[in-house]
């Protein structure tokens, strides 16, 4: 894979891709919900995996040998649901945010893909913290689709797509509610007219001809024949329940559940349905009408259920935040000794922010995972990834070793030492 | 600051007889002898809630001040830290109960210097949003408990997960003066007053950077950051003038002057019975904001975020000023882009007063967590910083900055019993609070459903009575 490098800094990031590198001696996690392997080994080579397992794993003749005794290795973090990329910085500044499209006409035609900028600063202190790929999602603007989401890793180059329009996502909560005029009744069927329209290969007729243009419902399309993944936000129970019927009219219509703040009333359903979800692990205040019931033992008690679940942030922090999805993953594994919680083993917790969301944009086997054929995006940590004091040591994305270094770091070492000096602080560098 | 305080309290009780009578005075004579308003009108009602005599031991215990005992004991009774060290060195009565810590850690109740729960409760609705009187850059007259929803849900999480037995809820930053702080005990109670910490100095909220001007750009300024100062200073200015002339009425009486609420709380800063808690995020605009104290005579108790404390820890820390901050919030808005991870390290390192802050009713339930984040950085970055001397920034350094250290912030004997006995180191993401007690009253135990708060609000609600 050939690969445009960021800045000079960044040169660093020599690429390793010419010769097999075999990380050894470690904790290994794969990320699929197995128990790690002790002394384990992975073996990388052109950009993927070529080989995974114990200390007698076969090491290639001229491999690269990275020895971490005591540390953990593991696939990349995968940011479940994000907007790494599109936010410089947030709050409106102008020319530093992406992320939604409030005066376009267009919808859910909008393509994430040209809106994401990889050397934005959050891209660099994801990937520092050992995040190597980000679902990003559009942000709705002025309807309820919010445009199509894309898959990135968040390497130093100017390459970032790793799949583009890879799901639409859809507001049908109370955002969506608020988007379609006031009423969860508005919001269903602005949302069927759409479908049936893009399924009918018609402009709905009626009030408002404008909400949808051609490429809207062009885009729209492929959702209905379940080609491209439909990602719904919802929290309340009965919304839930109502995005579930949707495939009764729908039925290819390949749904992800985002938010599901009250997915656990509801558990069973979502489980029979076979849809997956991406919720947010601590949420536990009834800060809206939709999520009263809120509790840190929803995904707990989703996964007791059945249900295939992410860990992600959602509400907030989703253009910057994914380095501490780790600790909300570890937070789960808590819940377990907290009586009355229900928590998720470490092996869960962890595929829950690896192979989980992958497998969740289509991915599986792809990225968050160390398995054979399977991108060569590791992580060696300094210990436990979970636990709050880890950090991320080494990064490898598409076997390319990256620079951790981040505007954070450079700005850490300039005043790490503020005694007045021969020259003003500008000039250490 | 506890003496101070409490002779202003002692003085105001006796001198409330008399409010009544202020408003009669107007034609009293240039002789008539000076008479006093209340300066605590709205006075704490907080009670303790009754405790047993209570033995921790085989814990590992944290004390708050830095120290740290393996295999200790903590003994609280009467609503106090009785007794801290190793049990067999304690003379303790026959019969008290006893909690086996092995494996667990015993700390000083957590406090928050910045909160607003309450002020900004859940849900978070426009009818629920009391905690900016955007309305004036000066705001000085508006007490933020008059705001204060004792029914937010967010109390009852920040004990049961974060630990959290205090907290200052603050005033919004939308003006340079916002209004009066107030520090509470994370106790439920049917009013504010039920929950205010008793005889806790109030704290005036102020805000320099992008908040105000954003707010009052389009409204007649201040428009730029230079106006923020410039309005700032005009107000301190209309403060010494009230001042002195309160000062000469209180010493010789005569006509009583028109009081003023917005100019009684600045006058309180002068005088110092009121803490300034400075919302500040830029290491320029901070260096200002204590030269502003210089100029008019005051102190800058704290700046709240301190986003770029670590690039003047230096004169942060000469001027005694405490920094409350996050442990890795950044980019979020312009004046926050240059956040690094390592800010309360270097704050602490400097041998200035760290504070890990929340400013947000989740951030609020891990604020443990969040000192774990910054002082692992700390330590990445060449600091030597133990696990015990990370506690102050928890405690004992929140409760010097909202001046209760007298009475609360440290495991230290005659302090009030405000312990969070937890299930496992607190640094570690896999640890929670098995329980806590607010003066001495066991409030939260993970392992009994019957001491888990649930708020008027989630009453008959879905999820009533849930674990959170």
């Amino acid at each position: 894979m050939k690969k445009l490098l960021i800045a000079a800094a960044a040169l660093i990031a020599a690429p390793l891709s010419a010769q097999p590198v075999a990380i050894t001696g470690g904790k290994l996690v794969v990320g699929d919900g197995s128990p790690p392997i002790e002394n384990g080994v992975v073996v990388i080579n052109d950009g993927r995996v070529v080989a995974v397992g114990g200390p007698g794993t076969t090491i290639p003749a001229g491999a690269t040998i990275i020895a971490a005794p005591g540390k953990w290795i593991t696939p990349g973090i995968v940011a479940s649901f994000s907007r790494i990329g599109l936010v410089e910085v947030d709050g409106g500044v102008p020319g530093a945010d992406d992320s939604d499209a409030d005066d376009s006409p267009y919808s859910a035609a909008l393509d994430i893909g040209w809106s994401v900028n990889p050397a934005a600063s959050p891209v660099a202190v994801s990937r520092a913290d050992g995040v190597t790929r980000a679902v990003i999602a559009p942000n709705a603007g002025e309807h309820i689709f919010a445009g199509r989401g894309a898959v990135i890793d968040t390497a130093a180059d100017y390459d970032p797509i790793t799949r583009p329009r890879a799901f639409q996502l859809v507001e049908l909560g109370e955002r969506g509610t608020s988007l379609a005029g006031g009423s969860r009744s508005a919001a269903y069927l602005t949302f069927t007219e759409a479908l049936r329209a893009a399924r009918d290969g018609r402009q709905p007729g009626g009030p408002d001809d404008s909400l949808w243009t051609d490429a809207d419902l062009r885009a729209l399309a492929p959702v209905v024949r379940g080609e491209e993944k439909l990602f719904v936000h919802v929290n309340r129970a009965v919304d839930i329940v109502n995005a579930l019927k949707l495939r009764r009219e729908f039925p290819r219509l390949d749904m992800v559940l985002v938010g599901v703040a009250e997915g656990w009333m509801v558990a069973r359903e979502i489980a029979a349905a076979g849809v997956p979800v991406i919720a947010e692990p601590l949420l536990n205040r009834p800060d809206s009408f939709e999520q009263l019931a809120a509790t840190q033992s929803n995904i707990g008690r989703m996964r007791k259920a059945g249900v295939d679940v992410s860990v992600s942030l959602i509400t907030e922090w989703v253009s910057r935040g994914a380095r501490n999805q780790r600790q909300y993953a570890g937070n789960l594994v808590a819940l377990n000794r907290v009586p009355g919680h229900e928590g998720v083993s470490w092996d869960e917790a962890f595929a829950m922010i690896t192979s989980r969301p992958a497998a969740m944009v289509g991915m599986a086997g792809e990225i968050g995972v160390l398995k054979r054929g399977a991108r060569a995006d590791v992580v060696v940590w300094s210990d436990d990834p979970l636990e709050l004091s880890s950090a991320a040591e080494q990064v490898w994305i598409d076997g390319v070793q990256q620079s951790l270094e981040t505007r954070q770091t450079r700005l850490r070492d300039r005043y790490r030492h503020i005694a007045r000096q021969a020259l003003p602080p500008s000039y250490r560098k | 600051m506890r003496s101070l305080f409490q002779h202003l309290a002692l003085a105001t009780s006796a001198l409330a007889l008399t409010a009544c009578q202020v408003g009669g005075t107007e034609s009293a004579g240039d002789n008539a002898p000076p008479q006093r308003f209340s300066k605590d009108p709205y006075p704490s009602r907080y009670q303790p809630y009754p405790g047993v005599p209570t033995l921790i031991t085989n814990a590992t215990i944290f004390d708050g001040v830095g120290g740290r005992i393996d295999n200790g004991a903590v003994y609280i009774a009467n609503g106090k830290i009785e007794a801290v060290g190793h049990a067999a060195a304690m003379a303790l009565p026959e019969g008290i109960a006893t909690i086996d810590g092995t494996g667990m850690y015993v700390t000083p109740g957590i406090i928050d210097v910045h909160s607003h729960l309450g002020n900004y409760p859940a849900p978070s609705v426009q009818a629920h949003s009391d905690g900016n009187e955007a309305t004036d850059p000066n705001t000085a007259y508006v007490w933020t408990e008059h705001s204060i929803w004792p029914q937010d849900p967010g109390f009852s999480r920040a004990l049961a997960n974060g630990g959290v037995t205090a907290l200052q809820v603050l005033p919004g930053s939308a003006n340079l003066f916002g209004g009066r702080s107030v520090t509470l005990k994370n106790v439920p109670g049917r009013n504010v007053m039920d929950m205010k910490f008793p005889s806790a100095p109030y704290g005036l909220k102020m805000a320099c950077g992008e908040n105000p001007k954003r707010v009052y750009g389009g409204k007649g300024g201040p428009a730029s950051r230079m106006a923020n100062v410039a309005v700032t200073r005009e107000q301190w200015i209309k403060a010494e003038a009230y001042d002195r002339e309160w000062d000469k009425y209180e010493a010789k009486g005569g006509k009583m002057p028109k009081r003023d609420l917005t100019l009684d709380t600045l006058r309180g800063v002068l005088d110092g019975e009121i803490l300034v808690h400075n919302h500040c995020y830029r290491a320029d605009e901070m260096s200002i904001m204590l030269q502003m104290a210089k100029e008019f005579g005051y102190k800058v108790t704290s700046f709240q975020h301190a986003v770029e404390a670590y690039k003047i820890a230096d004169l942060l820390a000469e001027a005694g000023t405490c920094s409350a901050m996050w442990a890795d919030w950044y980019g979020f808005k312009m004046e926050s882009y240059d956040a690094i991870n390592e800010n309360i390290p270097f704050v602490h390192a400097a041998g200035g007063c760290a504070i890990t802050h929340s400013d947000d009713p989740d951030g609020i339930q891990r604020l443990n967590q969040e000192t774990a984040k910054a002082l692992a950085a700390g330590r990445r970055a060449g600091l030597d910083i133990s696990d015990a001397e990370a506690w102050t920034w928890l405690s004992a350094n929140p409760a010097r900055s909202l001046g209760i250290f007298d009475r609360t912030g440290s495991l230290e004997p005659g302090k009030m019993a405000d312990v969070v006995l937890w299930n496992g180191n607190p640094y570690s993401v896999y640890t929670r609070p098995a329980k806590v007690w607010v003066d001495g009253a066991l409030l939260y135990d993970a392992a009994n459903p019957a001491l888990r708060p649930t708020s008027d609000f989630e009453l008959g609600q879905p999820g009533e009575g849930d674990v959170k």
